[in-house]
């Protein structure tokens, strides 16, 4: 008798001890009414399946502590009975149906779509992520890149780590608060998955594919996740963060936002002198390209190549220029005339050619940018 | 009936040697066509390819000791985690139930060898070469694959480092010698059994490996095409996987998971099958419910082929998909449950006594059914998006895998080791070996549920701070689990040099023709097809 | 010839040989070779046959010893009726496992024709992929143009598209399944002739049915020929030209594969091998030319008509 309490007792414990340090352990519920629909629909799996737990392991237990031989227990010789099978086979399906229904429910609440506030394009990168607002005709007004801003020397163990260690980024998404927010996701180049624990939502953003996804946040915040589909070498360093803004807060910010929009129009056809392109270009370079070619330019040979005294960095302006437009087809170096304007490019193509002793003695402004491209 | 068995010493290559014995020195495991001699040699194989992938496992537990960057860099990091999954599959699980196969099938069936035994001998000597190139990719410059053993399309097309090449024939070489396996298995079956062994009175172990058997050839040449698509996307510019030209990268993981979900139950039904030797041996009681295990496992087989989207359901499937492959897959809980309900009835009411063998099987089924809960919760596809592709679904395949499939395979090493040898192993080396593993498996893997439902993402080698402390024990886990794998070494080397004879009937509760033979078994398993027994049969 | 009484207690359990590691071994040359070869072109770097060639070699003979010494033991009776059964068996799944290869490709075709290119093209579910993404595409089977044509450049015209190609060759899909239909008509009739025991006859129809097998053969290089040449359809011409070579192209090697082992049986058949109760070699290669024939029929309805 004794060993049977002990034995219920330790099981218990099992039980009990995670649940009670729930917080920590358990997914967390979330601050949208999908997330916290999704939560009790965990909780009620979990429970029913624990449930089952006890009941199986429990008969399985007693009959370990009481018919073993060195108990002095003879073996009954019985091996079947179609009563029972049926009721394990019929009990375990109306569970299972129990289950489903709730499930489903959920499930068509997410796939509710449509009578959306305002659109967001979701655009997955190796390795970043790039969200662009677009207006009631599906155009793009503006958008920017989220890139991992965690320093490498926190990752390399040189210096202490923060408390957002790589769920930090440095343009977070912004959206309002109340509005029904729909995400069109895609990708670049591989697949990679957009996931925001928080909203209770996750999708896989698929190069040449869309899908869709919504939300709606009531609560102001920062929320944060990760990219979750393997997508290349820096897959454990795209996070998602998301800051939900108060709507006025939103308003306010989106309205100062395409004012700025203009002014990087004009930045376009401007003349820079060397010191404000390499000053410009270094931000751009450590922001894009430092991942692979590495700050110092050496990068990652053989697969990333070096950018120092190479053919094209010391080779024709023009050229170097068109391969940073047009990227290498079949090789992670991307077409980056799709992710950063004119401006960008010429900067960063201008400190190529004269950071890390390099010297091509040339110039390159914007306007060389876009007539190349053709705009 | 001296020469019932001929060996082919007529036309031997070998001169004439009569004692149908084995040859000597290298040369009989190289030549050999005898079905014990190539269990064993899948055995072996499998059990080193067990240890690299181990060891590539504790490089990813190392790395993932702390937070931060500390032992490799991530390219290589996503190079051991595609290889640690695809040598665990392919190399240590796949060809560990081959050997046992192919020990076990002939003697169970009473038949003196495989229906094939030369084509028997061809798919294992595929293997070592298979492998061999996949290992080599490792050192190739760009590095080995690192695209997941799930190598989705287009991340392992158009942005694979070169050495994907390799790795693609290198699937074609193991899909080939898993045909030929199977092939050889369904006709040793349907063919040689003994007169009197009706289908209905097969051993279970027989009948699980028969529906695998057919799995694996429904299964396997799909995975071929997938691959060759692949191989024609990275070197002949065809579009499958790719939006540009009229594809679909998801058509990739469609294709692929028709393969890759049977495959998990070709890693599961004959782990059930041992199982079902294993319980009533030790309680001393038949099996219970032994036709309701033969439909269970057929239900499940063929459950098996209309539920792969399971791990695709945030690819975006249109409401409709996403439902069917919901309700199909929770489907496949209700079998499964009534062979989990079947061994505790055979357990109930017996007299058990608790050798290494049990010990393991017993595990299997507590641990096992812990894995299929969390596979039924992951089935739900809201709350799968919440735990798809976390720390969460590599816990739950882990419980089915390493205290499933796993310890079917070492319980089964265990129970016919006798068999095998004719010695017996050491109980009490066995015992510590099973509650090491025991306890190493559940402190590695049980924490990954609470780092999964906290949020961390699966193939990262550097994570956020919240996630600290389950990783390090789980690493701790991880390290205690592989030493036990040593004293597994250790008990089986020594069991081999200096274990006790064994009695034909190793362990008193066993039935089965195999237990018929005198142990070691003979060479030639049953030279004559023997009668058989009420007594030997499961049912 | 044989024992024709075979006894069910006695099994001939072959002896140890050298040909399955040495045909793994040639394998493994031939496709780490291949493997090789593969990534130089892909490199732009001259790559080499050698290695490819040596591979083969040694699997090729391992296979004619081997064969050769099942047909031996054949011939000597060591072969009984279980182990016949076993080796009927074998190949009836070994014929599975290539329909289920085939299905792989077959199900790329459906999925593509039916989900992806209407999504491309802003139909169905996920029409919105196409509306948002890829504005310009439309989504006509067979794809002449892809979503992305300068990644893809699309044929001019379909294979499906008889009026626009030249003369007789519209209609060679046609014709090659007449050939094929018939070469299972003679291969048939070469069976009736063993049973029959006409050695001339059976001959006779072997030969015919190889020669179908050639011209079937040579008609499909034609094909392949304008496909290339006048078409602009090419592998590389987005999924019509993917899913179109990698089905006929399969079908074509497996085609070859079943005409060499034809071949080999109608070498067998002047040698004088084959009885009416014993005929296994020849019954598994007229299966294999069935099966063949079987996906070319699939083949014509979904590639060519529909
Ligand atoms: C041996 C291998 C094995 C086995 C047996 C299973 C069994 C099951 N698996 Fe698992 N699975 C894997 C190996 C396996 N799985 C692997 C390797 C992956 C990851 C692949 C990758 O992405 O790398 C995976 C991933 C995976 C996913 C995808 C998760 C994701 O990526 O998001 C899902 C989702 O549905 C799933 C479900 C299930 C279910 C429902 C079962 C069921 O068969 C379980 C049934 C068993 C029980 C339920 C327990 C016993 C039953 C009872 C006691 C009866 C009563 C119970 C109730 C009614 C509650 N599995
Ligand atoms: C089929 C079986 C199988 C088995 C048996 C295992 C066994 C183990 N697995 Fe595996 N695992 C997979 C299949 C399997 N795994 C798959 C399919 C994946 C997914 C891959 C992917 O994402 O693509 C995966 C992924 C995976 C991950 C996630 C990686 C990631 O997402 O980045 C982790 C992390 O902890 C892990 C850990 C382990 C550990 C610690 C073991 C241990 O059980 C291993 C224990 C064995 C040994 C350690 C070897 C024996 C001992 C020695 C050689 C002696 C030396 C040892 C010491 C001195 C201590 N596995
Ligand atoms: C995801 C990895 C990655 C990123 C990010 C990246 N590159 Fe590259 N880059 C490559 C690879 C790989 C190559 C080699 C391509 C080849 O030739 O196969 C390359 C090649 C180059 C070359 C040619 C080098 C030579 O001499 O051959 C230049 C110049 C270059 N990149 C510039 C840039 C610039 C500018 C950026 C940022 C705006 C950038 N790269 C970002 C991967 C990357
Ligand atoms: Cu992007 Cu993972
Ligand atoms: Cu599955």
């Amino acid at each position: 008798m004794k060993q049977k309490i002990s034995f219920v007792g330790i099981l218990l414990g099992l039980i009990s001890a995670p649940l009670a340090l729930a917080d920590q352990l358990n997914m967390r519920r979330g601050v949208t009414d999908i997330s916290g629909q999704v939560y009790d629909l965990h909780m009620t799996i979990l429970w029913i399946c624990i449930a089952m737990g006890v009941v199986v392991f429990g008969v399985m237990f007693w009959s370990i502590i009481h018919h073993r031989r060195s108990a002095g227990h003879e073996a009954a010789q019985f091996h079947g009975s179609t009563k029972l099978e049926l009721t394990w086979t019929i009990v375990p399906t109306l569970i299972l149906v129990a289950m489903a229904i709730p499930a489903t429910q959920t499930l068509i609440a997410m796939y509710d779509t449509g009578g959306e506030d305002m659109t967001v394009e979701v655009r997955g990168y190796q390795w970043k992520w790039q969200y662009k607002y677009l207006d009631d005709d599906y155009n793009n007004t503006f958008g920017f890149f989220s890139t991992l801003a965690t320093p490498q020397d926190e990752i390399r163990n040189q210096s202490n780590k923060g408390e957002h260690y790589l769920l930090e980024v440095d343009n977070a998404l912004r959206i309002p608060t109340n509005r029904k927010v729909r995400f069109l996701i895609t990708a670049e180049d591989v697949i990679h998955a957009w996931w925001v624990p928080d909203f209770g939502i996750k999708r896989d953003a698929i190069p040449g594919m869309l899908n869709e996804l919504w939300t709606i946040v009531e609560e102001p915040g920062v929320y944060r996740g990760q990219c979750t589909e393997l997508c290349g070498k820096d897959h454990g360093f795209m996070p998602v963060v998301v800051e939900v803004l108060e709507e006025a807060e939103f308003d306010a910010w989106y309205a100062q936002e395409m004012a700025n929009e203009s002014i990087r129009q004009e930045a376009l056809s401007k003349t820079f002198t060397h010191e404000e392109l390499m000053a410009q270009g270094e931000e751009v370079y450590g922001t894009f390209c430092a991942s692979c070619h590495q700050p110092n330019g050496q990068g990652l040979p053989p697969v990333f190549p070096s950018l120092v005294g190479t053919t094209v960095v010391t080779g024709p302006r023009d050229e170097h220029i068109k391969l940073v437009i047009d990227g290498v087809n079949g090789s992670a170096m991307q077409a980056f005339g799709k992710q950063l304007d004119a401006a960008q490019l010429g900067a960063v193509v201008h400190y190529e050619r004269h950071a890390w002793g390099n010297n091509a003695g040339d110039i390159t402004q914007p306007r060389d940018v876009l007539e190349l491209s053709g705009q | 009936m001296s020469e019932v068995i001929h060996a082919g010493h007529q036309d031997s290559d070998h001169g004439s040697d009569h004692d149908h014995g084995p040859d000597k020195g290298l040369a009989r495991w190289l030549f050999t066509t005898n079905h014990k001699d190539i269990g064993t040699l899948y055995l072996w194989f499998s059990f080193a390819m067990l240890f690299i992938g181990g060891i590539m496992a504790l490089v990813i537990r190392t790395e993932l000791f702390q937070p931060g960057l500390q032992f490799v860099d991530p390219a290589f990091f996503n190079q051991m985690t595609t290889n640690h999954g695809l040598i665990m599959v392919f190399g240590a699980i796949m060809p560990a139930f081959v050997g046992l196969a192919n020990w076990l099938l002939p003697m169970q069936v009473g038949a003196p060898d495989m229906a094939l035994p030369r084509m028997n001998n061809l798919s294992f000597w595929i293997l070592p070469f298979a492998f061999g190139m996949m290992l080599s990719t490792l050192f190739m410059e760009g590095g080995g694959p690192n695209f997941g053993w799930t190598f989705y399309a287009p991340l392992s097309t158009t942005y694979a480092p070169d050495s994907v090449t390799f790795f693609i024939f290198a699937v074609h070489m193991m899909g080939a010698s898993s045909i030929m396996g199977s092939i050889n298995i369904i006709a040793t079956i349907l063919n040689m059994r003994a007169p009197g062994m009706t289908l209905m009175k097969m051993p279970l172990f027989v009948w699980t490996w028969l529906i695998t058997a057919y799995l694996l050839i429904a299964v396997m040449p799909v995975l071929a095409g997938a691959v060759t698509m692949m191989l024609f996307d990275i070197h002949f510019g065809t579009s499958f996987f790719n939006a540009a030209g009229g594809g679909d990268p998801v058509m990739f993981q469609h294709i692929f998971w028709f393969f890759g979900h049977p495959e998990v139950y070709i890693m599961i039904l004959p782990a059930f099958g041992i199982v079902s030797h294993i319980i009533p041996a030790f309680a001393r009681k038949p099996l219970f419910g032994y036709d309701s295990m033969v439909y269970a496992v057929a239900s499940i087989a063929f459950l098996s082929f209309i539920v792969w989207a399971h791990h695709m359901f945030t690819v975006g499937m249109p409401l409709a998909g996403q439902l069917f492959f919901m309700y199909s897959t929770m489907l496949i809980a209700i079998p499964t449950g009534v062979k989990v309900f079947n061994w505790t009835a055979t357990m109930w009411q017996g007299s058990m006594s608790f050798e290494t063998p049990m010990l393991f099987a017993i595990a299997f089924v507590v641990l096992f059914t812990i894995g299929g809960f969390s596979g039924l919760m992951l089935a739900i596809t809201p709350a799968d998006y919440q735990y798809h592709d976390t720390y969460f679904v590599v816990a739950h395949f882990h419980y089915v895998l390493v205290p499933g499939a796993l310890f079917s395979i070492i319980a089964a090493v265990y129970f016919w080791f006798p068999k095998w040898t004719g010695k017996m192993y050491n109980e009490t080396m066995g015992k510590a070996h099973f509650w090491l593993s025991f306890i190493g498996v559940n402190v590695t893997f049980f924490p990954q549920h609470f780092s999964g439902l906290a949020g961390m993402p699966r193939r990262i080698p550097d994570y956020a701070l919240q996630f600290a402390d389950f990783n390090m024990i789980s690493s701790i886990g991880a390290f205690i689990f592989g030493f036990s794998q040593l004293v597994f070494l250790y008990v089986i080397i020594h069991g081999i040099r200096k274990g006790k004879p064994a009695k034909a009937r190793a362990w008193e509760g066993a039935r089965g023709l195999e237990w018929t033979l005198p142990s070691p078994a003979p060479y030639h398993s049953f030279t004559q097809p023997p009668h058989v027994p009420d007594a030997e049969v499961q049912g | 010839m044989a024992n024709t009484e075979s006894n069910p207690t006695e099994y001939y359990v072959p002896h140890n040989g050298w040909y399955p590691v040495v045909l793994a071994a040639g394998l493994a040359v031939m496709l780490t070779g291949t493997a090789t070869f593969m990534n130089d072109v892909k490199a732009n770097e001259p790559g080499s046959w050698t290695q490819i060639l040596l591979g083969f070699a040694v699997v090729a003979v391992v296979l004619y010893y081997w064969f050769g010494k099942v047909i031996l033991e054949n011939t000597q009776g060591l072969v009984n009726d279980q182990l016949r059964r076993s080796y009927v068996w074998g190949m009836g799944w070994f014929i599975f496992s290539e329909v289920m290869f085939f299905a792989a490709f077959f199900g790329a075709l459906f999925y593509t024709r039916t989900l992806s290119v209407a999504w491309l093209g802003g139909e169905g579910a996920k029409g919105f992929t196409g509306d948002y993404l890829w504005p310009a595409f439309n989504d006509v089977w067979p794809v002449v143009s892809n979503p992305d044509n300068v990644l893809f450049p699309g044929p001019e015209v379909s294979m499906a598209a008889p009026a626009s190609a030249a003369g007789w060759v519209s209609y060679l899909p046609f014709y090659n399944t007449v050939i094929l239909l018939l070469s299972s008509v003679t291969v048939h009739n070469a069976h009736t002739a063993i049973k029959n025991e006409d050695r001339f006859k059976l001959k006779a129809w072997l030969g015919v049915t190889v020669a179908l097998g050639c011209i079937f053969l040579g008609l499909q290089v034609e094909e392949y020929v304008v496909a290339y040449n006048d078409m602009g359809l090419t592998l590389s011409s987005g999924i019509y030209g993917s899913t179109f070579f990698l089905l006929t192209g399969f079908h074509g090697f497996h085609v070859t594969l079943g005409t060499v082992i034809l071949l080999v049986q109608l070498i067998r058949s002047f040698r004088g091998h084959f009885g009416p109760k014993d005929c296994f070699g020849f019954e598994a290669a007229s299966w294999y030319w069935h099966f063949v024939d079987v996906v070319w029929v699939g083949l014509f309805i979904f590639v060519y008509v529909f």
